[in-house]
């Protein structure tokens, strides 16, 4: 059975003006739909990766994945228990446990006022667990040094950090942990430290990732299975050597086009038109159209379905396979 | 060869601090030739960025430049004054910053924060500053320039908003532009965009360019030579392709194979062991010596010879067969 299951997510933000401004302006309500109509799902023990660009969601749908956002329409099921919906407080309890969460920035993730033993052992004192030598048995997993336990976070560098950060996912024994932008604040040569430690804990605990990133070639080296975004939909998911291989969707071919080639020697290429549209006010039909050299009618019209060529799934009219 | 656009001599950056004096750019010599790009790569911390500010006399005190020479077009600039400086910033350097939001004024409209660059730099009417002004904006890609001109910087995205920043280093046709991460804060996508501007605009102008940043990718498709810094010196100078393709220093080398790559497939990354050395704590001899896996005792003791031309600052560079 799949660990995470994602059906029919939605997440609506209203961003209208303050009350009095809509009435003297006469403008009506404003609604940002962040994320829209997403369908996926995670086996265990295999990292599903999230890539887009800006504002495509990726960000907004991991947040609901762990429980800090709730979804407007669709559910999260994580073993089967929708966090959102469940009435039994004892399950929801059990399950909120098994999820844990890395940021982006290591500096604004840890409490500056806190020695790191009072961080790593804080997911488990919360719920009232043991936590002798848990916080040192920690550490040494991470690759830092057990001394380590009682000094502050300031006297961490930015890839040691996310080390403590990740020490303090694994505090609850968590089955899934989904990752936003793990490695975007850090250096090539610490990334590869963080990227190497986070597989072998996979290995190690048997864990699960939801990696949420922007970095093409991240994702490649980490995922078993992409999941690419575009304006809050899911527009292709495969694996990796036959998304990268092969891209249907007109978009990820656009954008493993653009992305930056280490053996690309003075490549010059017509770089892709035209930006993200706005998500007040998305394009009718596939939110793609402007941007896209194969749109026709239909696409300006009908909005795609998640559609199933081979191993990969699809939302375009056109693609083939 | 002709005479380079910028040429640095053994340049160094001091911050004299209470703990006493930390060096962020220690012995740097480079040249840039007219309509050439010139990566710089390194880590945070390497000195990229404050080699940078330290040519366009950007340095924020307590840094200064306390040794070397930086001279552009045949003139010594690195003595200059407050007033002749500034003549010089805009006029024959342009600067693009990572962040296009805070390098535009937010209450100028862009097209006379555009006219106002070239009436301080360049001695023509301010119709003809306006005329230009659309038409510098339509040659960076912006649709509706005409219309455009009389919009402020918070209309713009943040790719449109790099154009306006681009448009601006180059209204005064500099003969060198220095950009300092001009994508990271960008997307895929439009980094793509903007990198094309870039490389096109200074073929077709023949500018010299200093493109600094961490993204190795970006360097092999823009740069011509690449610079890789480490601790403030230069590790390795010399062709992209040679650079990436057959590193000669054990850092670059490192740097290369702990990036992640479709050819290495799901693998192990390379690790570098360690990290780069604090400012205060940069190690005798060679500064990469305590993490470098060909370290000998001549590495702690005698700093690395310095590069010049296309070299490697090591004393055991690593040897390739098919050296070029």
């Amino acid at each position: 059975m799949a660990l995470v299951s994602v059906k029919n997510l939605s997440r609506v933000f209203d961003v209208s003006k303050p009350w009095l401004n809509r009435v003297i302006e006469r403008e009506p309500k404003a609604f940002l739909t962040a994320v829209s109509e997403v369908d996926f799902e995670v086996e265990p023990q295999t990292t599903y990766a999230l890539v887009g660009e800006s504002g495509s969601g990726k960000s907004t749908i991991g947040r609901m994945l762990v429980g800090l956002l709730n979804p407007s329409e669709g559910n999260v099921e994580i073993e089967g228990v929708d966090l959102a919906n469940e009435k039994d407080a004892a399950k929801v309890d059990a399950i909120r446990s098994d999820i844990q969460m890395i940021f982006q920035d290591p500096y604004a993730s840890l409490n500056p006022r806190w020695r790191v033993r009072d961080i790593i052992v804080e997911p488990v004192a919360a719920r009232g667990g043991k936590t002798d030598g848990l916080a040192e048995r920690l550490l040494e997993q991470v690759g830092l040094s057990v001394k380590d336990a009682g000094k502050f976070p300031h006297e961490f560098s930015g890839g040691q950090r996310q080390r403590i950060c990740i020490a303090r996912a694994l505090a609850s024994e968590p089955r899934l942990i989904v990752c936003d932008e793990p490695t975007s604040a850090l250096d090539v040569s610490v990334q590869s430290q963080v990227l190497n430690l986070m597989s072998d804990l996979k290995d190690n605990f048997g864990l699960t990732y939801v990696l949420i990133t922007h970095d093409l070639t991240v994702v490649q080296h980490m995922a078993d299975r992409i999941g690419v975004l575009y304006l809050g939909r899911l527009v292709e998911e495969g694996a990796p050597d036959e998304l990268f291989e092969r891209p249907k969707h007109p978009y990820t071919q656009m954008l493993l086009e653009a992305a930056p080639r280490m053996d690309g020697f003075g490549r010059e290429v017509a770089p892709p038109e035209g930006e993200i549209p706005d998500p007040i006010n998305p394009p009718p039909g596939c939110a793609f159209h402007p941007r896209c050299p194969l749109a026709g009618d239909i696409c300006r019209q009908e909005r795609p379905e998640m559609r199933r060529i081979g191993t990969t799934r699809v939302a375009c009219h056109m693609a083939e396979g | 060869m002709a005479e380079p656009v910028l040429s640095i001599r053994n340049l160094s950056v001091e911050i004299p601090t209470r703990h006493g004096i930390l060096k962020p750019v220690d012995g740097v010599t480079y040249d840039i030739a007219a309509g050439e790009i010139l990566g710089i790569v390194g880590e945070s911390g390497a000195g990229k960025s404050m080699a940078g500010n330290a040519v366009i006399g950007l340095l924020s005190p307590p840094a200064h430049v306390s040794a070397g020479e930086i001279w552009l077009n045949g003139e010594r600039i690195d003595n200059l004054k407050g007033d002749a400086m500034r003549r010089l910033r805009g006029k024959e350097i342009g600067m693009v910053f990572q962040d296009p939001l805070t390098s535009l004024n937010p209450l100028l409209r862009i097209g006379d924060q555009l006219v106002e660059t070239m009436l301080t730099h360049l001695p023509i009417s301010k119709s003809e500053a306006e005329k230009r002004a659309v038409a510098a904006l339509e040659e960076v890609g912006i649709p509706g320039a005409a219309k455009r001109v009389n919009s402020y910087p918070h209309e713009f995205s943040g790719g449109m908003r790099q154009r306006v920043v681009i448009a601006l280093a180059l209204c005064a046709e500099p003969s060198l532009v220095i950009a300092d991460e001009p994508t990271t804060a960008l997307d895929v996508s439009v980094q793509a965009q903007i990198i094309a501007l870039l490389k096109r605009l200074c073929r077709e102008r023949g500018t010299a360019v200093m493109l600094i940043t961490h993204d190795m990718g970006v360097i092999a498709e823009a740069a011509d030579r690449v610079a890789v810094m480490y601790a403030g010196r230069l590790a390795e100078l010399g062709p992209v392709r040679d650079v990436i393709t057959a590193p000669e220093h054990p850092y670059t080398h490192g740097l290369m194979a702990s990036t992640p790559l479709a050819s290495r497939g799901k693998s192990r990354l390379h690790q570098i062991p360690g990290a780069m050395p604090r400012l205060d704590a940069v190690p005798d001899g060679c500064a990469f010596n305590p993490r470098c896996p060909r370290v000998a005792d001549r590495c702690r003791q005698a700093p690395a010879p310095t590069v010049d031309g296309n070299a490697a600052a090591c004393w055991f560079p690593l040897q390739h067969e098919e050296a070029s």
